[in-house]
Formats: C-alpha cells, structure tokens, sequence
C-alpha cells in the first residue's frame, strides 16, 4: 500500500473521532509548546545576560592586588598596596599584539557639589585608554588627553547620574566647575548612560579624571586599586592574560615558588560563569517540558490501543483481502506518527505563541531557536513511531480468523 | 476439459488444547474445477468453518495437501498466504464487513489497495465496473450505513469480484438476509456463476444449497456427500414466485 493511501486512511480513522484524536494530542501539543516556550526563555535570558555583560567590554582584563598571606595575617584585597604603575609600565614594555588598551584605575568615595546641590558618589583615576576598554562612548565634550595625564589637570567627565544630581535645572555641565573634596575640577565631557550593570551597580554614577590628578591631589597615594586592560579579541585573551600575569610577576619580583600577589581576571571567565548557570536552567526548564511530552506520548499509547482493539474486525478484514502484517503495521504507526507531527506543529505554534505573550506582558527577554524547532518536531516524530508501534504491531499480528469473529 | 482450481487430498486439520488434540478434519478429499457452483453444507461441529478458513487461505492444513490453483497453499508463509488471498480470492461474509463511514466505491477498491500492481486510475476503473456487475451504479457515494442489507452484501460481492480471483468464497453471505433478499442474492451469483465464476459457498440452509450445481455434506469432519445437483433451482424463478407480500 502506498504511502499517500496510508496517509488517507489514517486521516480519515482520526477524523472520524475528532473529539478523542484532538485530546490525544494535547498531551503532546502541551509538551511541544512547554518545550518551545521553555527553551525560549531561557535562551533569551542567556543571551540578554550575555550581551550586557560584553557591553561591560567582554575583552577587558582586570588586575586586581591579592592578599598573599605575609606572617599568616590575612589582609584584604582592597587594603592591598602592591599594584604601583611601574606594573603599567613593565606591561606597557612588553608591546604585546594581544593587548589594546591599558589603564590605571585609582578611585576613591566622596562629596561631589555643585552650587547648592552635592551628590555623594566617587571618583575613578584613570587613562584615556580606559573609555575603549571599557566601551563607554562620549555623549558630549571631549576626552583628556596624555597631556591632561601628565600636568595632573583638574578635568572631568561626567555619568548622567552625577549630573542629573549637580545639575538638576538640565543646564549644560560642559565647561562647568565642580568640586570633590574641595578640589575645583572643570567638566570637559559627559558619557552616553549604560544604566545598571548585572550587579545591580549604577554603571552612571560616575566622574572620570586623570589618574594622576586624582593620585597626587585626593589620595596623596602612589598605589593603584585595579589595572584595566583590553585583548585584541576574546580569543586573544588568554594571552594577553599570560602575558600581564608574567610581566606583573617580574615586576613585582616574584620568585618562580611565591604565589601570585595580584589577579588577573577577564570578562570571558564570568560571561562563562553566568552563561553555565543560565544554560543548566535552561536545560532544566526543557527537562520538565521533555517530561510532559513523555507523558503525552503514552497518551498516544494508550489510544492507539484502544483504537486496534476497536478496529479487530477492520484489521482481520484487511487480512482477509490481501493485507500483510507489514500492512497493518504501517497504517497504525501512520495514524500515530501523523497523531504526534499534528500534535507537533500544533504545539510549535502554541509555543511560539506564548513566548511572545510572556514577553510582551512581562518584558522577559526571549529566544526562539531554529534548533528547539526542530528538534521538537525530530521529538515528536520519534514519541509517534515509539509508542505507536507497540500497539501497532499487536494489530499485526493478529490471527485474521479470531479478528473477523471479534465482537 | 474443465480446469481444477481446488484439490485437496487427505486434508487434516488438528488443534491443540492444553493435553487434548482436536481433530476437526479427518482428511477429505475432493477437487472443483473452474465453473462450478459448489455449496458446502454441514450441521455445526462438522467441520464446515474450519474448512473454509483453510480453503480462503486464512489456515493451513496440519496434514494432507491443499493446492488452490496449482500453488500448494502449506508451504507458504504468512505474508505469501496474504498475498495469495489478494490475487486468487474473493471473500464474502455473513456480516459484510464493510468499512463503516466509507463509500461504495472505496469499499471495492480495497483489495485493490494492497495489490502493487494497480494503479489508481485502474483500481478505480475496475471498482466500478465491479459494482456495475452488482447492479449498484447509482450508489457509488453511499456509506454502508445508507444502503439496506442485500445492498451492503451486494458491495461485499463487488469487493469480492475486483481483484478478479479464481474463485468465490462466500461465509454463510445468506445468514443475515430475509428470504427475499437471498434469493436476490443468489440470483446474483447464479449469474455470476454463469459468468464463468466459480463460487464456493458455505451455508447451513439447504434451501440455499438447491441454487448450487453441487453439494459437498460434512459431517464429523468427514466428507459425507457430495452429489452434483442436475437441475439447480433457479434463484430468478424462485423469486418471482415468492408472495409479493412486502408490497403494501
């Protein structure tokens, strides 16, 4: 018998029972859609997370000072002196291919004010370099320059934040004056916002300076807090890595047998960290929907039964005329398979469906895949042709003789 | 000289249940050639519905030869004695077996379906003129639940008539039917006999049976009878001489 025959015959037994095939297949429209659904959000959270965090500059590489135990006394990172700018220096030497961009980060809290109004925020220290590392994008100005570094210039550039607090009446803070801790700095700029970073820091509540303004009339310190660098590319950060952690090593004289006194961080490590966590989510989302389908799958077990037993004498009739076992095999497991697919393609479009429903009213970020796609109509395909054909074969091998006298 | 379609020698036929062995047919023997009309009769428990199922090819003898057409029917497996049931035999049963909610039409052209070398148009073509033979052109459309009884039946004989088959095999096709409607029925098959067809028919009435030109008698799962029929009655006569009593 023919495939397109096959396919008539299974068409018409389920439209007879309408009602029954369409329940049938709920189980597997539900599960579809979960998966669908599931897989949906969780890619798209995965990639939301993922793109803020290399708006933060997925290439960047931080040097942080460490605490090495020195006579078993603990000390934290932070109060940690050992990061000075010869490290910059010994890094700068190296004229590494895989590092672009290298910045001092010196930073410290204080009162911003401006007129009658003052704002409590901080002050980083850094490099020109420090915009392209970590992708902040002037909205308004200009950045200072080498120039501004070396003479310790008193200049600034300004997050929305700070100025929505110093200048609340919306007037332009370029070419303004403004004072932290008493120290007059001139606005030179102001940056593009970058809202909230994944921590939940206000990545706008920030005054840029040069670093050796901020070092030699705030701190009055010759340390640095943190080295920002960037790679080339993400792939180039591994090296780049190796790289700084040698030169910083021999910078700071380091025997071969001492542990690191600093570390170096990239961006590429915590995307993966966050991305694992996000990915295990989502497999476990799909592991729950993937349930349900299992469940609507021996759904279609169960009706398929229920249908061989009803058609006895249809199948010993089939027999009696010249069907084979093969035959009746083929027409049962058509009639599930086609129960699943429709379930299938059912379910894809109830998926996609409320993907974009979850979306739209709670403004999850959402990722519909080729993939989940296709892999749920590969899923349904193979429930249908898994548990129809257990049924199916019992109606082939049925005695023609006993099936024509079935009551 | 006429052609054997059947021969059956020494034919045995044996169940067994648990310790005991049931021994339906006790070896029979007997051939029908092309042309015959050959009525099986017997009381029950004589054998008869083991016999047909082994003469429609649905069972096979435990002893003894069946050769149905030159092919000899033990030695095949089950997917070849399907095959032989699709090319050589045309059924026709007590209850119909219709496929409900399916038109006329593909009712006949079932056989059809599982015979590769058909092809639509063909399959198609012969169901007609299948039904055409039954005198049911003008119910092509019609789902069994929209034809009487003797229609329905009439369908099962196109059904049995399309693939052509060697011979007839017809289940007590009178069982379910009034008087009137058999003798239709039969008329029906006189005529296809005539045709050239060569019909077996299973029954328990040997009312039926005087249509038939022979009557083979089971008993005990042992030939008792078989006697050619002269003069077989004519359906057609006897129908016209039935009271017209379902008239008002």
């Amino acid at each position: 018998m023919s495939i397109l025959n096959l396919l008539r015959i299974a068409f018409r037994a389920l439209k007879r029972n309408k009602l029954r095939a369409f329940l049938t297949m709920l189980g597997v429209i539900i599960g579809v859609a979960a998966v669908i659904a599931m897989m949906a959000i969780g890619q798209g959270s995965k990639q939301s997370i993922q793109a803020s965090l290399s708006s933060m500059g997925s290439n960047m590489i931080t040097v942080m000072p460490q605490s090495n135990t020195p006579g078993s006394v603990r000390l934290a990172g932070s109060s940690i002196q050992t990061l000075k700018l010869e490290d910059i220096a010994a890094i700068k030497r190296l004229q590494s291919d895989n590092i672009n961009g290298l910045s001092p980060v010196v930073s410290t809290s204080g009162q911003a004010i401006k007129g009658g109004n003052n704002w409590p925020t901080s002050i980083t220290g850094i490099s020109p370099d420090y915009l392209h590392i970590r992708q902040l994008v002037l909205l308004d100005g200009i950045m200072f320059s080498d120039n501004d570094v070396k003479k310790s210039a008193k200049v600034c550039l300004l997050g929305k934040t700070v100025i929505d607090n110093l200048f609340p009446d919306g007037s332009n803070p370029i070419g303004q004056i403004i004072r932290f801790k008493s120290i007059p700095f001139q606005v030179i700029g102001t940056l593009v916002p970058k809202g909230q970073s994944n921590f939940g820091q206000d990545q706008d509540d920030i005054i840029l300076a040069p670093y050796t303004t901020v070092q030699n009339r705030i701190t009055a310190t010759n340390y640095l807090q943190s080295i920002y660098a960037s790679a080339v590319s993400e792939a180039a950060s591994d090296a780049a890595t190796q790289e700084i952690t040698a030169a910083v090593r021999a910078s700071h004289k380091l025997l071969p047998s001492q542990d690191d006194d600093f570390q170096v961080r990239t961006q590429a490590e915590l995307i993966s960290t966050i991305s694992s966590t996000s990915s295990m989510l989502t497999v476990l989302l799909t592991a729950i929907a993937g349930i349900s389908l299992l469940i609507g799958g021996i759904g279609i077990m169960n009706i398929m039964y229920v249908s061989v037993t009803e058609r006895t004498r249809e199948i010993g009739l089939r027999m009696s005329i010249g069907a084979r076992g093969k035959d009746i095999l083929m027409q049962f497991l058509i009639e599930a398979v086609m129960i699943s697919i429709t379930g299938g393609v059912l379910g894809v479009v109830l998926g996609v469906t409320s993907a974009y429903t979850i979306s739209y009213f709670l403004h999850w970020p959402i990722l519909i895949s080729q993939s989940s796609i296709v892999i749920s109509f590969v899923v349904c395909g193979v429930t249908g042709i898994f548990f129809g054909y257990y049924p199916a074969q019992k109606a082939s091998r049925l005695d023609p003789i006993e099936a024509l006298r079935y009551e | 000289m006429a052609k054997k379609i059947l021969e059956l020698h020494e034919l045995k036929r044996e169940f067994v249940m648990g310790d005991m062995t049931v021994r339906a047919l006790k070896g029979l023997d007997f051939e029908i050639n092309t042309g015959e009309f050959v009525t099986i009769m017997g009381s029950s428990g004589s054998g008869k519905t083991t016999l047909l199922n082994i003469l429609g090819c649905l069972d096979k003898p435990s002893d003894g030869s069946y050769m149905l057409d030159g092919i000899d029917v033990k030695s095949l497996n089950r997917d070849e004695l399907a095959g032989l049931r699709n090319r050589k035999i045309g059924f026709v049963f007590q209850a119909y077996n219709l496929l409900p909610r399916t038109s006329a039409l593909e009712n006949v052209e079932l056989p059809l379906f599982y015979n590769k070398e058909v092809s639509a148009e063909e399959r198609k073509e012969r169901a007609i003129k299948a039904l055409d033979a039954v005198k049911l052109s003008d119910r092509f459309d019609h789902t069994p639940s929209q034809l009487s009884g003797g229609q329905q039946q009439r369908v099962a004989i196109a059904r049995a008539l399309v693939n052509e088959p060697v011979m007839i095999l017809a289940d007590e096709a009178t069982g379910n039917l009034d008087t009137r409607t058999s003798y239709e029925i039969m008329a029906l098959m006189q005529e296809l006999n005539a045709q050239g067809k060569t019909i077996v028919f299973v029954t328990h009435e040997p009312d039926i049976a005087a249509f038939s030109s022979r009557t083979i008698m089971l008993r005990d799962g042992k030939l008792q009878k078989d006697s050619i029929n002269e003069k077989p009655r004519s359906a057609k006569e006897a129908l016209a001489s039935l009271p017209e009593s379902d008239d008002y």
